[in-house]
């Protein structure tokens, strides 16, 4: 009678908390504290979400997750990706398809921005759900431009931003380390002279190299220009995210143009009288912002997108839940607290209204994020994407070594080859 | 009567006593066998198990990402990476940053270790500050120089009169690699230090003390005694640090990413496999890693002609 009872105690505590599913969801170190908030409400009676952390740069997110995958982990219930990571996944069957219904709602356009819907479409077939989505902006002191004589009311150019920045001691700020910011770069200047690195890129290792094109020479220019000009910032070769950021309100000097992501607003209001950031208020005042410089004049720029999809893993013993999970992470309410609690914007356009409502964004900066990932331009979609990019990468780095007569030829070369397995990266 | 053995009747107990002793040593040895039998078979898991592998996978051309293109090819994949300029590039790269470490850590570090043979007060303060650095990540090293060398907030180009406060030192492939091999020496030049104090440790006083009544200059007691003394000791350390040496990783990892042409062997295979997913052509230059990296060994043990026996007392 014991036994019996001992062995009924330990089956209900089975069925109690201790036999409930728990969903893994691997989460980048971006906006934790919302995440932990949403993985706790969007528990329920069967499941509770567990928040995991990945490590910071994408492209050891991409390796912890895939290295996972690989081996078919099956408590790789939900995950964060970098919208580039995407289709690598897809292809490799490592993602669940998304049930056609919720497929639909974010294809047919009407609440989710097209450009970050069209971040989880692989092979015709949605395989994730688009969270938050990134673009990138031109961040800009007022008074440089003005000195400058540049109207930004008007879409200006690289060229006109160069020039400008080094006609008044300024300087401009991008992301030409060897890293896959630079690809974004690259990437960002031919699509906005109309070409491509890559297209038909779902054949795979047939895809169609374009970089050897007029868009390849006009990006190359653009580059080169930069990289002679005095408007170069000295650490240019490896220079990130960050490392231009302190340009902006240095203690001496007229400050820089820049490209960057959206977080930079809520970086420089938080450091207003703090090192690196604006002396006080009024210099914050002095921070504008413009639509990504065209690559050629009047033609429009195609603004670079990021962002987070989340995506259910392909050996989850729990694929159903996840799915469930994964629609309760990316609601309105989740996107809306990701903007405000951590400047991360929302992918659909009900969350930006919501968020435009609250008052917490100038209208103007939220509305050229709007216009900036509906209009933005997606970085090639690949199965092989990783080798796309570190081939783009080992062929135009240094940017100081870019000549648009030599560069596109070598790398479109170079591309083909490594797609062909014919040489190394 | 006679004791003495007739010199066949030695030769019988030679004999006997050889048989006893290798019915002994036959059974001990079958004892040992038996004892290291698990720990051989669970090495040969380990390691045989992901070489083998590897060397199968490298017969394929094959990509994480893509699993339904995976293709046969034989042995193409050595010849791409055989016929392949950056596979040369890297692999100068990496003997590069080996001869030279090597031979600055072997000076350094010697001098090292004669400053901690020596050394008679504050011996322990001493020898500890010299092994601090290899007691440091590798990773965590390589961090720390980035900071030092970097143009933004780095402390080098303050320090050094020659270079100009902007100067960056990652920007071209020349400083870059310097940068590199700095952070290397700093880091594993105790190691070395180590490994020669052992060996300074082993030279007779004896025979310094000998050479010193004859009159031998400290010079030539460095040159006649104690290097030849130490030969077995410089060559251990000598082929572990350039072994060590021909993986580096990690600081140019962290230090430049593989960027101004300053990739290392090690750094292309990790790209083919960790960062590409190209299991094929990535198992191909792992085997070829490994294949150098026994060359190497075989060179630097034929250079010193150490016989390795001998040195470990046997025989």
């Amino acid at each position: 009678m014991a036994a019996l009872a001992l062995a009924s105690s330990l089956l209900a505590a089975c069925g109690g908390d201790g036999g409930k599913a728990s969903l893994n969801w691997y989460v980048n170190p971006d906006g934790v504290d919302t995440f932990r908030t949403y993985a706790e409400e969007c528990s329920t009676d069967q499941y509770d979400i567990a928040v995991q952390q990945l490590p910071a740069s994408a492209t050891d997110q991409r390796t912890q997750l895939a290295r996972r995958l690989a081996a078919e982990d099956s408590s790789t219930d939900l995950m964060n990706l970098d919208p580039v990571f995407v289709a690598e996944f897809a292809n490799a069957g490592w993602l669940e398809e998304v049930p056609e219904e919720l497929a639909s709602k974010i294809t047919d356009g009407d609440d989710y921005l097209e450009g970050a819907a069209d971040t989880v479409v692989w092979d015709e077939t949605v395989y994730a759900i688009p969270l938050w989505a990134n673009t990138q902006v031109l961040w800009y002191r007022k008074s440089l431009a003005e000195a400058a004589g540049l109207d930004m009311g008007n879409p200006v150019t690289w060229d006109q931003v160069i020039e400008a920045a080094a006609a008044e001691g300024g300087t401009v700020g991008v992301q030409a380390n060897r890293y896959e910011a630079y690809v974004v770069w690259i990437n960002a200047l031919m699509q906005g002279a109309g070409g491509a690195i890559v297209t038909d890129t779902e054949a795979g290792r047939e895809a169609n190299v374009e970089l050897d094109s007029e868009a390849g020479q006009q990006a190359a220019a653009i580059i080169q220009k930069l990289a002679d000009s005095e408007a170069a910032q000295t650490d240019l070769t490896v220079s990130n995210e960050g490392t231009s950021l302190g340009q902006m309100f240095p203690e001496e000097g007229p400050g820089e143009f820049m490209v960057n992501w959206t977080f930079v607003y809520a970086n420089y209001k938080g450091l207003v009288g703090s090192p690196g950031g604006p002396a006080d208020e009024q210099e914050f005042e002095d921070l504008g912002w413009a639509r990504y410089p065209q690559t050629v004049e009047g033609e429009t720029s195609r603004p670079p997108i990021g962002g987070i999809d989340i995506g259910v893993g392909a050996f989850s013993e729990n694929a159903d839940w996840a799915m469930e999970a994964a629609q309760c992470i990316t609601s309105t309410e989740a996107q809306v607290d990701l903007a405000i609690n951590d400047g991360l914007m929302p992918s659909t356009n009900s969350a930006y209204d919501e968020v435009a409502a609250s008052g917490e964004f100038p209208e103007d900066l939220l509305e050229l994020y709007r216009t900036s990932v509906d209009e933005g331009g997606p970085r090639p979609k690949s199965p092989f994407y990783s080798q796309i990019s570190s081939a783009v990468q080992s062929v135009w780095h240094s940017p100081t070594s870019v000549d648009p007569d030599s560069t596109p030829e070598e790398s479109a070369e170079f591309l083909t080859d490594v797609l062909a397995g014919r040489r190394l990266l | 009567m006679s004791t003495t053995v007739a010199p066949d009747d030695k030769r019988e107990v030679r004999k006997a006593n050889k048989v006893a002793a290798s019915d002994r040593s036959k059974a001990e040895n079958n004892l040992g066998m038996k004892l290291v039998a698990p720990a051989i078979f669970l090495m040969l898991l380990v390691t045989a198990f992901p070489m083998l592998r590897a060397l199968y996978l490298s017969l394929f051309d094959y990509s994480l990402t893509s699993p339904e293109e995976r293709e046969f090819l034989g042995l193409a994949n050595y010849w791409t990476a055989l016929t392949d300029p950056l596979f040369w590039e890297t692999t100068l790269n990496t003997v590069f940053i080996m001869v030279v470490t090597v031979a600055f850590e072997l000076v350094i570090g010697f001098a090292f270790a004669m400053v901690m043979h020596r050394v008679i007060f504050a011996r322990g303060i001493i020898r500890t500050s010299i092994l601090i650095p290899y007691g440091i990540i590798t990773v965590v090293s390589g961090f720390a120089w980035q900071f030092a060398f970097s143009n933004n907030n780095g402390f080098v180009n303050a320090w050094l009169p020659f270079v100009e406060d902007g100067f960056n030192w990652f920007g071209q492939y020349g400083s870059a690699m310097a940068a590199i091999m700095v952070s290397e020496i700093w880091k594993t030049t105790p190691f070395m230090s180590l490994l020669l104090l052992a060996g300074l440790a082993q030279v007779s006083e004896d025979m310094l003390e000998a050479a010193k009544v004859d009159g031998a200059t400290w010079w030539q007691r460095l040159w006649k005694v104690i290097l030849p003394n130490m030969r077995s000791a410089i060559m251990v350390a000598v082929l572990f640090r350039a072994l060590d040496a021909y993986r580096i990783f990690d600081n140019i990892y962290v230090m430049t990413a593989g960027a101004q042409g300053t990739e290392s062997i090690s750094f292309l295979t990790y790209r083919q496999v960790i960062e590409q997913f190209q299991l094929g052509i990535g198992s191909a230059l792992s085997v070829l890693l490994f294949i150098s990296v026994l060359i190497i060994a075989f060179l630097i043990v034929k250079i010193f002609r150490v016989d390795l026996a001998s040195a470990r007392q046997e025989g």
